[in-house]
Order: C-alpha cells, then sequence, then structure tokens
C-alpha cells in the first residue's frame, strides 16, 4: 500500500492483472452476517484486503426529534476510516471524501430498505473501514446491505455493490488500489439483482460510450457474484452452513 | 394448511400466483417476494414469512409485557421493547369518572413497574394505545423478567402452546409470554424458577435447531444437575 511503482505493470501480454487476477475476475471476497452482539444488526467483510465492519441500529427513535419524518422512517449513515485503515495515519475527524460517501451510500440503500413501515423512526448505518484498498465504497455498500437484513429490516431486495474499470486500455472488473492510482477509469456500480435496477453509479476517468456500456455490463455480472456471497453469508448465519 | 416451507432472504421469490401477501412479504407483478429473512409458508390463498430476526412491531390484539418509564397527570408511558412508546390513559386504570384533581396516577403504577397490557390500537400515526383493563391483564406484582428476541416468542410458545406447556408443567412456573419477547416467569420454589429461565433462555439462542423440544425436555427432567 501507499507510494506507486512506476515499473509496475497493471495488465501483462497474457492478461494478467498486477495482483495475479484475469480481467474479469473479482478479489477473494468473504461476508459474515452479525458477530456484534450490541448492534440490532452486524456484518463483516473482507473484499481482497479490504476490512469493513457494519453495526446496524434500529428502527429507533429519532434524536434530534426534528429530523424525523411522519411520513416515513429515515435512513442515517456514516461511513468512517479508522487512523490505521491506510499507510499514513489519517485523521479520524470526517473528511469531505467520507462525508460523501456516507452521502452515496445512504442513496443507494434507500430504493431497498422498505422505510415507510416505521414512520417517525430512524435506522442507523455505522461503518468502520478497518483496512483500506481500493473499492472501500462497493464493500462497505455490500455489508451494509447484509447487516441491514441481519437487523431484519424489511427490504425490497439486497444491494450488491463491485467497481469496474479501464486498465491499459481494457475494461476490468474490481478494481485494486494500485489500479484506481494508474487506471484510466474507476466506477463502482450499486445493483439490486432481482429487481434489476442499480442503485450506485459513479465514473471517475473518461470512457468511450462503447467501452461505458461495456463497464456497466462487466460491473452488473460482478454484482451478481457477490449477491451470491451475500445470500450464503444469511443463510450460513440464520439456517447453518449450506453443502453447495 | 401448510404447504412447503422455506428458507428466505429478503428479495427472494417465494410462489407466484394468486396468493395473498401477509406479514413480511410483498406482491410485485406476479410474484409473492420476501421482505425478511425467516421461514416462508404457503397457505390455501395467503403467504407469509415467519422473521427470525428483527425489532417488536406493535399489532392490535398482541399481549404484550411493558415497563412504566414516566406519566403526566393524564397518562403513563410503557417501554414496550419497541421502537414506538406505549401509551396508556389514566381513563383506562381509574375509570371514566376519573379527575386529575382526586386521582394520582403514581397511587397506581409507579416507575419501573412491569404491567400486562393489550394493544387496543395502532395505526403507526401515533403510539400504540395499551390497555390494562381485561381479565388477567394488570400490574405484575411476582416474578423475574427474562428478555428474550421478539422474532423467537412464536418458538417458545410451540405448536398450540405445546412448547411452554412443557415448561410451566415440569418447573410448576407461571409464565407470562408478552410478544414483545418480554416473559415474565414466577414460581414458588427457587429451583423452579431458576429452571424454568434456563429453558426460556435456551429456546431463544437454539430457536433453528429442529428437535428443539426434545432438547429442553432433557434439560428439565434432568435432576439438579448443577
Amino acid at each position: 500500500m501507499g507510494g506507486r511503482d512506476a515499473t509496475m505493470v497493471l495488465l501483462d501480454e497474457n492478461g494478467i492483472r498486477c495482483d495475479g487476477r484475469k480481467v474479469d475476475e473479482p478479489r477473494r471476497i468473504m461476508i459474515k452476517a452479525g458477530g456484534l452482539k450490541n448492534a440490532d444488526g452486524s456484518a463483516y467483510i473482507e473484499f481482497g484486503d479490504n476490512k469493513i465492519l457494519v453495526g446496524v441500529f434500529g428502527p429507533r427513535d429519532v434524536h434530534p426529534k426534528h429530523m424525523s419524518n411522519t411520513d416515513t422512517g429515515i435512513l442515517r449513515v456514516r461511513y468512517h476510516m479508522e487512523p490505521f485503515s491506510v499507510g499514513d495515519r489519517k485523521n479520524p475527524a470526517p473528511s469531505r471524501r467520507e462525508i460523501e460517501i456516507s452521502k452515496v451510500i445512504k442513496e443507494a440503500l434507500e430504493p431497498a430498505v422498505m422505510l415507510e413501515k416505521f414512520p417517525r423512526t430512524a435506522v442507523d448505518v455505522f461503518i468502520e473501514v478497518l483496512q483500506a484498498d481500493g473499492g472501500t465504497r462497493c464493500a462497505a455498500l455490500t455489508a451494509a446491505s447484509v447487516a441491514l437484513a441481519d437487523a431484519g429490516i424489511p427490504m425490497r431486495d439486497m444491494v450488491a455493490a463491485i467497481a469496474s474499470g479501464k486498465v491499459a486500455d481494457t475494461i476490468i472488473l474490481d478494481v485494486n488500489n494500485e489500479e484506481d492510482q494508474a487506471g484510466q477509469a474507476d466506477m463502482p456500480i450499486g445493483y439490486m439483482p432481482r429487481l434489476k435496477k442499480i442503485t450506485l453509479l459513479q465514473l471517475d476517468g473518461v470512457l468511450t460510450p462503447e467501452e461505458y456500456k461495456k463497464c456497466v455490463d462487466v460491473g452488473v455480472k460482478g454484482c451478481e457474484i457477490v449477491y451470491e456471497l451475500q445470500k450464503k453469508a444469511l443463510h450460513d448465519k440464520y439456517f447453518g452452513k449450506r453443502n453447495d | 394448511m401448510v404447504d412447503k416451507r422455506k428458507y428466505v432472504i429478503p428479495g427472494d421469490i417465494i410462489t407466484s400466483g394468486p396468493f395473498r401477501p401477509e406479514q413480511n412479504v410483498m406482491l410485485e407483478g406476479n410474484n409473492i417476494i420476501a421482505t425478511a429473512v425467516g421461514i416462508s409458508e404457503i397457505y390455501e390463498d395467503s403467504v407469509k414469512v415467519i422473521p427470525l430476526t428483527g425489532k417488536y412491531i406493535p399489532k392490535i390484539d398482541d399481549l404484550v409485557i411493558g415497563k412504566v418509564i414516566s406519566h403526566t397527570s393524564l397518562s403513563w408511558e410503557l417501554d414496550v421493547n419497541s421502537c414506538y412508546v406505549g401509551f396508556l390513559p389514566a381513563q383506562d386504570v381509574f375509570g371514566r369518572d376519573f379527575s386529575t384533581h382526586v386521582d394520582e396516577l403514581s397511587s397506581k403504577l409507579k416507575t419501573g413497574d412491569l404491567v400486562a397490557a393489550r394493544i387496543a390500537n395502532f395505526d403507526r400515526t401515533r403510539d400504540p394505545l395499551v390497555t390494562i383493563s381485561d381479565r388477567d391483564l394488570g400490574k405484575i406484582d411476582a416474578g423475574i423478567l427474562v428478555k428474550i428476541s421478539p422474532s423467537k416468542v412464536p418458538r417458545l410458545i410451540g405448536k398450540k402452546g405445546s412448547m411452554i406447556q412443557m415448561i410451566e408443567m415440569a418447573t410448576n412456573a407461571a409464565v407470562t409470554i408478552g410478544q414483545n419477547g418480554w416473559v415474565v416467569v414466577s414460581c414458588e420454589t427457587p429451583e423452579g424458577l431458576s429452571k424454568a429461565k434456563k429453558a426460556i433462555e435456551m429456546v431463544n439462542e437454539k430457536a433453528h435447531i429442529a428437535n428443539l423440544s426434545d432438547q429442553i425436555k432433557d434439560m428439565l427432567d434432568s435432576k439438579d444437575e448443577s
């Protein structure tokens, strides 16, 4: 992590990336539902070298009271990076970037959560990034929707997320830290696989219209892989290990 | 009649066809979709999901155990282990000739008291209205409070009350189960009390195990293993 290696080859002639993956291969993903006793719902995700813990509270009383809405519940998300999550110490105060990611994740989760069932209440999602290695917002969103399901909050569908991007003129799946720093484009996608709806789409970089379409397609396929792992995490906690 | 039960998570399609969606499911097009982690049950004309997690949401006619958290001159407020506060009007206890000048609310129920109450009305726009003017309702004078997950209450009751009857018979304890996951246990002997409490906590922890009744029975039958 940290400094950029100028001699690093992002994509070699055999189509193998800097960390040994193929172009359409995600990193190793492990999701665990539950784990925190005092939270109503929780989840832990390891997404390559990303390690993220999510706790969910609610539905519960809204404080301050003026934030509550008589028509619907509200969703509040805090995304926070630990000082030790990156190479150089990160100031623990919320940065511009963390405030933005909190908002983006909140808006990506809202279409999935049926908050209208709990007017005058709030659902709080706390995301702590323990270790960051590129693509934390996608990993955080994936874990947050598992934690919401673990808390028993009614949802229309799970939200799965992964980033696609462009490196060495090739569209790739699951951009890691090095590829994010040195690559040409990075596109995080949040997707509800059953409803077939995209809830998060950002793009940093330049893509042609054809590349853009391909990037979305690759990302959506990646989300479906992530979705299966989310389902498995919940199955493992509530119904015992599956044998498949 | 219960047809094939299935484990579901939010977003899973349970079935399609002309069914009435009940708890924790939604109708989308022709498909019935689960909205919570739980076990789906298909009846003759309806589908529902029994949730395995989640907070208590008040439902009209539910029996709940509440704890008095405060009172004004007109009503009490009860903690019912939910995101909403139970509202118990003074008329319910003092009768229709209740007068704020004559009657003092703390003479009947004090902060911290436990009550068995019934949800009289709830429509999500206001806090749930509860009542204690019915048989078997009112202030609880004796017993200990055991807190379990509200989603495991049906498991504690068992099929037609089989599980709770078994615990009551074996320990001679009286158990009042609130739908909100709060359970009051009272018993004449301390051994029975601790055994009943242990059994209830065991149901809470092992609710997903298939032969739970047998395990509880073994635990209850074992004589003072401690």
